[in-house]
């Protein structure tokens, strides 16, 4: 019944759709075939090519000649007024200023970083910060948005209604606001002294100077960790090959997942184990934080606006993220509930047998739209002060050196170019779904 | 079995024959009333349960503490910071005292006092043409939607900045702040990235190369960047672009960003629209003989933008919340005069950041929600429009 559906979805006349979501199943080509021989070529671009009468086309050459004048006269005008108040301001324009030394500190940087460095290196640590944040921030958001989004589905009244008052809350007040409360009303209102801080059975530290956690330093065993690594790729590879000679030999499904999971954790574990008893080393080391009489020393430190960027991220990009889930789950028609239940699967398992897999499909595109968007709102560290991106570049470098043109250029372009490259990643991505699909 | 009527073979025993009525079934069990409500939703079996208790104890901890904070514990009256300060080992909860001194900053910043008549009657007018969008057998209804999205905020902006010529006396919009700045950058924000999103959106779909070409640019530049960064463009590389002595103050330069920011996502919303739009229209149209603004005018966009209502009310919201982001290129929008306001020293007490956050929560709340409660009432009058 659902593929009548989508037969008869099909048929209709369909207009491109740049994303080339749509445009790959044959009823395009039938379309494209129909629009010719209907020849109206008006308001379809797929059409140009097939586009007769000379006169139309010479009057819109002219139409854009006239557009392409007007914008270069309106670049060339705008940089020449550039050109000219930045030569008033004594402002050498190129990318020179990349090499010139900084100047300023910065209070977290995951390389080497000091007064004497330059801007350049300046941009490449506000880089990682950014990069830093959304990494930490998109494993935890998705987390948190998934188990919101299926509690929405939940058949119990009140985590049903809790996690839809969640998702209103977080959706409707500005990400700036609740970072700025995260920072200044919640951080702020921890204790101040090393002394007092909150604490997790001693190994979690939290105060207003921030989070200390237990840091894993692993350490050298001189390409060990690497045998042992290829160990679990060789044996992953191991039962992808074989379950279907179980299946074949048994009839029964190799327990995949659990084979893996089983690799992945106990391997390393043995290996330790092994490292331990024979050197009396122990080939992981935890860094732990000590509570001393003014700070909270060693461990993991986070500061506190990376602390408050974090919270104010997870939190608000979740209730995206459950939302994203939510009507993904809704595409699944009932009929598979229904089916999965009548067989009497578990909850559990028809959420993570029947449906999961099956909303994925319609759920992955605008979860990478929500990774984007995290990745655009964690700029906002601006406001409270986290050397990201735009804050050091965008914000500090720029006061000091006045090259607005250069630096605004390199900051857009660095999330231009994640987000194209995302999109074109979703696009071959849909493609290939489609083309399962059908 | 050539006979009209089926009698059982004798052979067999006629036990199995159902020989008196069968007794009726018991009524089904009623679904209705509390307990089964309950039963039904909350207790239908043990791990429910348990979750259904451990969230409601942790909600009634959590509405507890909240109502001790925002109620109880609450200081109501008072003119300075000192009423706030917990003393004699008082809690102190919410200082609205606070809110109460320093609402009039939030709402009209410090727009002079004499003047402050503009700023209501335009959120008079506001209100009206809030009204009138939500009714939906208005007379004249086209052309009031366009006048109360597009001329009221562009007119409202020029009544508020002040013309000369007509006895208003100018107020620079450094002056501007509060509540009304975000209600203005918003609303003059649609009013004019909706015909620029418009003409981009057509412009992406023309068969023209360089229209075209174009269009993706200005489309997809704004939509891969922070508006952050996009602010911060405006606010630094537009004096620079224009010709010396023309230099356009704050404001402007943030609205023309946030335009240009929003007129990208309006753009690919009404593209959505224009897609929804069956081929058999654009033939009817070109078969009448009309041209092609003439059928995007009069035929196309009247019912892609009415498809794309309900996306275009969620974009409204996003930007609504955005405005906040002026805030970082220093424009006293509602967030930074909480902002301003929360660090007085007149008012230093320990609880003061959380009030003025809590109050701005709320403010933007109803705001965002009740555009999301409209944008969801469209929808559903749209899909009972066109699901018959």
């Amino acid at each position: 019944m659902l593929s009548g559906a989508r037969e008869a979805c099909n048929t209709l006349p369909r207009f491109d759709d740049s994303e080339g979501r749509q445009m790959t199943d044959d009823a395009h080509k039938r379309w494209a075939r129909n629009s010719k021989t209907m020849g109206n070529h008006m308001f379809s671009r797929t059409s140009t090519k097939s586009r007769r009468g000379q006169s139309a086309t010479a009057k819109e050459i002219l139409w854009q000649a006239i557009l392409l004048i007007a914008i270069a006269g309106l670049v060339g005008g705008a940089l020449w007024n550039a050109s000219g108040s930045l030569a008033e301001q004594g402002v050498a324009s190129g990318f020179g200023f990349l090499g010139h030394t900084a100047g300023f500190d910065v209070s977290q940087s995951l390389i080497p970083f000091s007064a004497v460095s330059t801007y350049g290196r300046a941009f490449l640590v506000g880089l990682l910060n950014t990069v830093e944040v959304t990494v930490i921030a998109i494993p935890l958001a998705t987390i948190l948005g998934f188990i919101i989004g299926i509690s929405r589905r939940s058949s119990n009244w009140l985590l049903n209604r809790v996690a839809a008052a969640y998702v209103e809350v977080f959706r409707n007040t500005p990400l700036l606001l609740q970072l700025l409360f995260w920072y200044n009303a919640v951080l702020a209102a921890l204790p101040a002294k090393a002394l007092e801080s909150l604490h997790l059975g001693n190994i979690i530290y939290l105060n207003r100077r921030g989070l200390a956690l237990p840091q894993p330093v692993v350490q050298d065993f001189g390409g060990a960790w690497l045998l042992v690594a290829a160990a679990i790729a060789g044996l992953f590879i191991l039962t992808a090959r074989l379950a279907p000679l179980w299946r074949a030999r048994t009839g029964h499904f190799f327990p995949h997942r659990s084979a893996n999971l089983l690799i992945l954790f106990s391997l390393p574990m043995a290996f330790c184990l092994a490292i331990y008893l024979t050197t009396g080393r122990s080939p992981i080391l935890f860094n732990i934080p000590v509570m001393g009489r003014f700070s909270v020393d060693g461990g993991w430190q986070l500061l506190p606006e990376l602390v408050a960027l974090l919270i104010g991220l997870i939190f608000y990009t979740a209730s995206s993220i459950a939302e994203v889930v939510r009507s993904g789950l809704a595409a699944v028609p009932k009929g598979q509930y229904e089916a999965a239940r009548s067989l009497h699967l578990p909850p559990g398992k028809i959420m993570r047998e029947v449906i999961l897999p099956q909303a994925i499909r319609v759920i992955i595109p605008p979860l990478t739209n929500q990774y984007l968007n995290l990745l655009k709102n964690s700029s906002l560290a601006v406001a409270i002060g986290y050397p990201d991106l735009v804050q050091i570049f965008a914000g500090t470098v720029l006061n000091q050196t006045g090259q607005a043109v250069e630096i605004v250029f390199m900051t857009m372009a660095v999330y231009l170019t994640i987000s194209l490259l995302t999109a074109l990643g979703m696009n071959v991505y849909n493609r290939r779904i489609a083309t399962v699909e059908n | 079995m050539s006979s009209g009527t089926y009698r059982p073979e004798p052979l067999l025993p006629l036990t199995y024959c159902q020989s008196e009525p069968h007794p009726p079934a018991p009524p089904p069990l009623v679904d209705r009333g509390c307990f089964n409500w309950l039963r039904r939703n909350l207790f239908p079996n043990w791990r429910q349960s348990l979750l259904s208790i451990l969230i409601f104890s942790l909600l009634a901890g959590t509405a507890w503490h909240l109502a001790r904070f925002l109620l109880v514990d609450a200081v109501w009256w008072g003119d300075t910071g000192e009423a706030c300060r917990p003393s004699d080992g008082r809690p102190v909860g919410a200082c609205w005292a606070f809110i109460a001194d320093r609402y009039k900053y939030f709402i009209y910043g410090s727009y002079p006092l004499d003047q402050r008549w503009r700023v209501n009657t335009f959120f008079i007018a506001g209100g009206l043409g809030l009204a009138y969008l939500l009714w939906p057998r208005a007379p004249f209804r086209r052309l009031g939607l366009t006048l109360v999205i597009v001329a009221l905020p562009l007119t409202g902006f020029i009544f508020l900045s002040g013309w000369d010529a007509v006895g208003l006396p100018d107020v620079p919009t450094n002056l501007w702040g509060g509540l009304m700045v975000t209600i203005v950058v918003a609303a003059v924000g649609i009013a004019t990235a909706l015909p620029v999103g418009i003409l981009l959106a057509l412009g992406r779909r023309s068969h023209l190369v360089i229209v075209r070409w174009l269009s993706i640019g200005l489309i997809e530049l704004p939509r891969g960047v922070p508006l952050v960064t996009v602010l911060f463009m405006a606010n630094t590389m537009l004096p620079l672009f224009l010709p010396t002595g023309l230099n356009p103050d704050k404001l402007v330069r943030a609205l023309v960003g946030i335009t240009f920011f929003a007129a990208a996502y309006l753009a690919e919303i009404i593209r959505g629209g224009l897609q929804a739009i069956p081929r058999g229209q654009y033939e009817a149209a070109s078969a009448l003989g009309l041209g092609y603004w003439k059928t995007m005018v009069l035929i196309i966009l009247p019912q892609a933008l009415k498809v794309a209502v309900p996306n275009i009310v969620s974009i409204n919201i996003g930007l609504f919340k955005d405005t906040s982001l002026l805030l970082i290129v220093g424009i006293f929008d509602f967030l930074s005069t909480i902002e301003t306001a929360r660090i007085d020293p007149r008012w230093a007490a320990p609880t003061i950041s959380t009030t003025g956050y809590a109050f701005a929560a709320v403010v933007y709340f109803s705001f965002c929600f009740g555009m999301s409660r409209y944008g969801a009432l469209i929808e559903r009058r749209l899909s009972r429009d066109h699901g018959r």
